[in-house]
């Protein structure tokens, strides 16, 4: 049987706002522990939360960014469970009345274009961190455990997807596009290794062309975009084995391992927690007027999505459009360069190919380097009249992210110029064809394969300099 | 001459600024008064006598400077060991939080600082202010001044007795359900409940936040205002704290009450009422009615479940408020071979029956499956009081009822049956569950010489009001007696 795989996400994103959800202690990743801390946010008998303002604005942002409508008025809630690193012992999020409800968001996998549901976007504080100290940094080995409680109270969106995702590659598309949107908005840094993006997945599995939704399982754990579908794909795999088998699959969460390749069960939900949500009676609701919403609405950014759109319209191919839209530096050098009189797709394919692996090796961002919209228009302006080479290019485009001065500049030091002066070129031709008898009487008898090993001749004696347009004419001229 | 321990605010102020006595004489006062009370009366669990004497000398110096902070500049006061202070052991009567030193201040606490007041001690309580007595107190109970067989009311009995007894002429509580009201009545003094989120609750460790309001406990009404003026008003670090101008509470004190609608609710006088204790409120009625008050009899019928519905939220939001009493950070730690068993080992040890009680109680009607049967439930009832309460301001400006049904009972007399204990608080809760103030004032004593409290309630922000009834029927009661048994022979 084929079966079809249904698979809704829940990603949390940690907010880049100055402050934490409900005090004032600074937001930052890094600081000595237990430094940014207050009576507030490490629970202390008598404290009480106050919302952060900046907070809402960030999350009805990235709500707004996702179609989603705000309610005029959310409601916050505590989640009751005992943690250690959780200082309150619940935690203040939303639950029946979350800010943004019923958006989507576009996802493009390969040239299809997907429309997924989002359920809800809500508000909520981080925990602290345990540090279980001993072998192997586990709890079960440690002899004690620390925690740190900077991170308590940090404000966290959580955004609930639709179970509207069909692959693990979909999957994959739309937590980079959620990123995307996240980090076009400059609400988060959404850093998955450190933690500040994180997501979890619930997926089932159905006969194709069924409508039932089949036992769901929670896949926790995933720490990339690789390992989220990676994890997914074994899931998907793992409970088709199980239905093909006849076994039922059992509702519960399991946890994928990276190392190991496999997901594995923690607790099945007939033990799952009871929250006993209840409205948190320390806070009044948050009242969002039209005129707050709009605000915040205006002042979006243009998103990944719209970009990629606009993109496709000044004639990208698709994948070029995904790439430079997913990034904010990559789209602000490509839209500079074009508007320098750089040719859209040639630009877009330095930089999606040779800068993107030149940044890579060097480990420099893009927008601390040297490469800039008019630098990039520039290279590709000297290809285009023939000044330089396709390699020639790439050794200017290194000197340039060397530092070495603009790509005019590079390429006169470099002695990269282009030759195409007919009287400059002649005596090397000559030289070549003298010294390649057997090719040239090959081409003579017609075989036009062989004029590409000698213009290849002609361009290592002229230092890669030659144009080799302009050598092709020469050499035909000759043998002709 | 009379003893400065037994003066009023009002009056001790006057005497400060006078200079007929200093800060430094009258916190000798109390002090004396402390050392011939506190051992019948244990009123205190701890008192600050290094931190109140520096207080002391620097309201003094401020005096001296012409430097008026406010009437309770120099006056000694005593707070409710709920109520936050930084570095001063604060137990909420707690085994858990024995030895806890804050960090911090509450902002009352610390608005009373700033108005020159010294902090003499931390007064005992129901343990985090679960009960109507006092004896649910991990450090033992304390006693009603009155009769130290008999218990000074609760949970904010320990301040009440204080006040009472003289050994601090202002005191501070929390009223949840009737904790403030409730000792003062049976302790003979004015304690007051303001409306909800008039006085900042932070610092004030939550017992149920959607309830909980600090207040004063006083010698007369006008203290009470003195007392209010200085705590009250806008807090931005209480989400819950009203954000508008406070009323000037002083401005009807003496205007008497000739024209007001004063209501009568049927369901709380009458029926349940210990006959002698209603005789003094009728009586107290009737003298409005002579003042030129009309008396207006009318029925709030969904108070009825006021008490039950209390009973469901109240434990709902303190089985949150509590959770963080797990060892990990501060309080009593017990090992454990897992953390789950540090923590409810730590919590099993460190909380008392009642509280344990009421933690059960609150998880129960959270949980999946019942919350609509039982917290929503009783949500919904709240929904209604607050709507009764809202009909019944429209045909009367305040209204008027026992404070507590009984004067103060034998220690042990209800502690092995919570539901009679939670009986004590069925006048007083009503006003919780509406979030609008009230206040209980002394009108006399009842045969056996033990004091019997009138409750004037009002609508939200109605303080004016409240408090220009109350010192209409302080003024009639005439309410002079002072309760002299504590200072006789140590009870054991």
């Amino acid at each position: 049987m084929t079966y079809e795989p249904v698979i809704g996400i829940e990603t949390h994103v940690e907010l880049t706002t100055e402050s934490k959800m409900f005090c004032g202690c600074a937001v930052g990743f890094g600081a000595p522990p237990n430094t940014n801390v207050c009576p507030v946010c490490l629970g202390l008998p008598g404290a009480l939360p106050v919302v952060n303002g900046r907070a809402v604005e960030f999350a009805m942002a990235i709500g707004l960014a996702l179609n989603c409508s705000i309610a005029h008025q959310s409601v916050f809630s505590r989640k009751n469970y005992f943690y250690p690193d959780m200082p309150k012992n619940y935690q203040i999020s939303q639950y029946d009345e979350p800010l943004c409800i019923g958006g989507y968001l576009d996802v493009q996998t390969g040239s299809e274009t997907r429309r997924i549901g989002i359920t809800r976007v809500h508000m909520e504080e981080d925990t602290g961190k345990s540090i279980h100290v001993g072998e192997g940094g586990r709890i079960s080995a440690a002899s004690h455990s620390l925690i740190d409680f900077n991170r308590a109270g940090v404000p966290l969106m959580e955004v609930v997807s639709e179970p509207d995702i069909r692959s693990a590659e979909e999957a994959r598309a739309f937590v980079a596009e959620l990123r995307g949107a996240v980090l076009r908005l400059g609400v988060s840094d959404a850093k998955l290794e450190e933690g500040s993006m994180r997501f979890d997945a619930n997926v089932s599995l159905r006969p194709k062309g069924t409508e039932p939704f089949g036992t769901k399982v929670e896949v926790k754990n995933m720490n990339s975009l690789r390992s989220l579908q990676r994890a997914l794909e074994h899931e998907i795999d793992r409970q088709a084995a199980l239905l093909e088998a006849g076994d039922s699959v059992l509702q519960e969460t399991r946890h994928w391992d990276e190392a190991a390749g496999t997901t594995l069960g923690m607790r099945s939900k007939e033990e799952a927690f009871d929250y006993r949500y209840f409205p948190e009676p320390d806070l009044v609701p948050v009242e969002v007027d039209d005129a707050w919403r709009d605000r915040v609405g205006e002042a979006i950014p243009e998103l990944p999505a719209q970009a990629r759109a606009r993109y496709l319209e000044m004639g990208l191919d698709p994948t070029a459009a995904g790439l430079i839209s997913r990034d904010v530096a990559f789209g602000a050098v490509f839209e500079d360069a074009v508007a320098a009189g750089g040719v859209s797709q040639t630009v877009a394919n330095w930089l999606t190919g040779e800068v993107t692996a030149l940044l890579r090796r060097s480990e420099t961002p893009l927008a601390s380097s040297p490469i800039d919209g008019a630098a990039l228009a520039e290279l590709s302006g000297m290809v285009d009249a023939g000044r330089l080479s396709a390699s020639a290019a790439k050794d200017v485009l290194a000197g340039v992210v060397a530092g070495e001065g603009n790509p005019a500049e590079v390429a006169r030091a470099r002695d990269l110029v282009q030759v195409s002066d007919i009287a400059a070129l002649e005596p090397i031709i000559d030289e070549v064809l003298a010294g390649n008898e057997e090719a040239v009487g090959k081409l003579r008898r017609g075989d036009d394969k062989v004029i590409g090993f000698l213009i290849g001749q002609v361009m290592r004696a002229s230092g890669g300099k030659a144009d080799p347009a302009v050598v092709r004419g020469i050499i035909k001229d000759r043998v002709s | 001459m009379t003893d400065l321990a037994d003066l009023t605010v009002t009056g001790a102020a006057a005497g400060l600024r006078a200079g007929e006595f200093s800060s430094v004489d009258l916190l000798e006062a109390v002090h004396r008064r402390a050392a011939m009370t506190e051992a019948n009366l244990h009123a205190y669990l701890s008192i600050d006598r290094d931190g109140a004497a520096r207080a002391a000398v620097g309201a003094d110096s401020a005096f001296k400077s012409n430097t008026d902070l406010g009437l309770l500049q120099g006056i000694p006061v005593a707070l409710k060991d709920n109520m936050v202070t930084r570095g001063l052991e604060t137990t909420c009567s707690s085994k858990i939080l024995a030895g806890y030193l804050p960090p911090y201040d509450g902002t009352a606490v610390s608005r009373l600082r700033e108005g020159g007041a010294v902090i003499f001690g931390k007064t005992n309580l129901d343990e985090f202010a679960m009960g109507s007595s006092t004896e649910n107190s991990a450090y033992g109970p304390s006693r009603n001044p009155w009769d130290p067989e008999r218990v000074p009311g609760g949970s904010s009995g320990g301040s009440a007795a204080a006040v009472a007894a003289g050994s601090a002429l202002v005191g501070f509580g929390s009223d949840t359900g009737g904790s403030i009201r409730q000792p003062a009545a049976l302790c003979g003094i004015v304690g007051m409940k303001p409306t909800y989120g008039l006085v900042s609750r932070y610092g004030l460790i939550a017992f149920a936040s959607s309830l909980d309001q600090i207040g004063p406990l006083t010698r007369t009404v006008e203290d009470s205002v003195a007392a209010l003026e200085v705590v009250g008003g806008y807090d931005p670090a209480d989400s819950t704290s009203y954000p508008g101008d406070v009323p000037d509470y002083r401005a009807g004190l003496e205007s008497g009450v000739a024209g007001l609608r004063v209501g009568v609710v049927s369901e709380l006088n009458g029926e349940g009422i210990d006959p002698e204790v209603q005789a003094g409120v009728d009586q107290c009625i009737a003298g409005l009615e002579q003042a030129g008050a009309s008396i207006v009899e009318l029925s709030l019928p969904s108070i009825e479940y006021a008490l039950s519905a209390y009973y469901l939220i109240a434990p709902a939001e303190c089985s949150a408020n509590l959770a963080r009493f797990d060892g990990v950070r501060y309080g009593l730690r017990r090992r454990g071979e897992t953390v789950e068993e540090m923590m409810s080992t730590t919590r099993a040890d460190g909380f008392g029956p009642e509280v344990i009680r009421r933690i059960l109680l609150g998880t129960y009607a959270l949980s999946a499956g019942y919350y609509d049967a039982f917290y929503g439930q009783a949500q919904r009832v709240r929904t209604l009081i607050i709507q009764d309460f809202q009909a019944a301001y429209e045909q009367a400006d305040v209204l008027v009822s026992p404070t507590s049904p009984t004067t103060a009972f034998q220690l042990g007399d209800r502690t092995q049956d919570p539901l009679s204990m939670y009986l004590s608080d069925v006048c007083t809760i009503p006003s919780n569950m509406s979030g609008d103030p009230a206040i209980s004032v002394p009108i006399g004593l009842d045969g056996a010489g033990l004091p019997i409290g009138f409750q004037v309630m009002a609508p939200a922000l109605g303080e004016p009001l409240m408090f220009r009834v109350a010192a209409e029927v302080e003024r009639q009661a005439g309410f002079e007696a002072r309760a002299t048994h504590a200072t006789s022979e140590v009870v054991t």
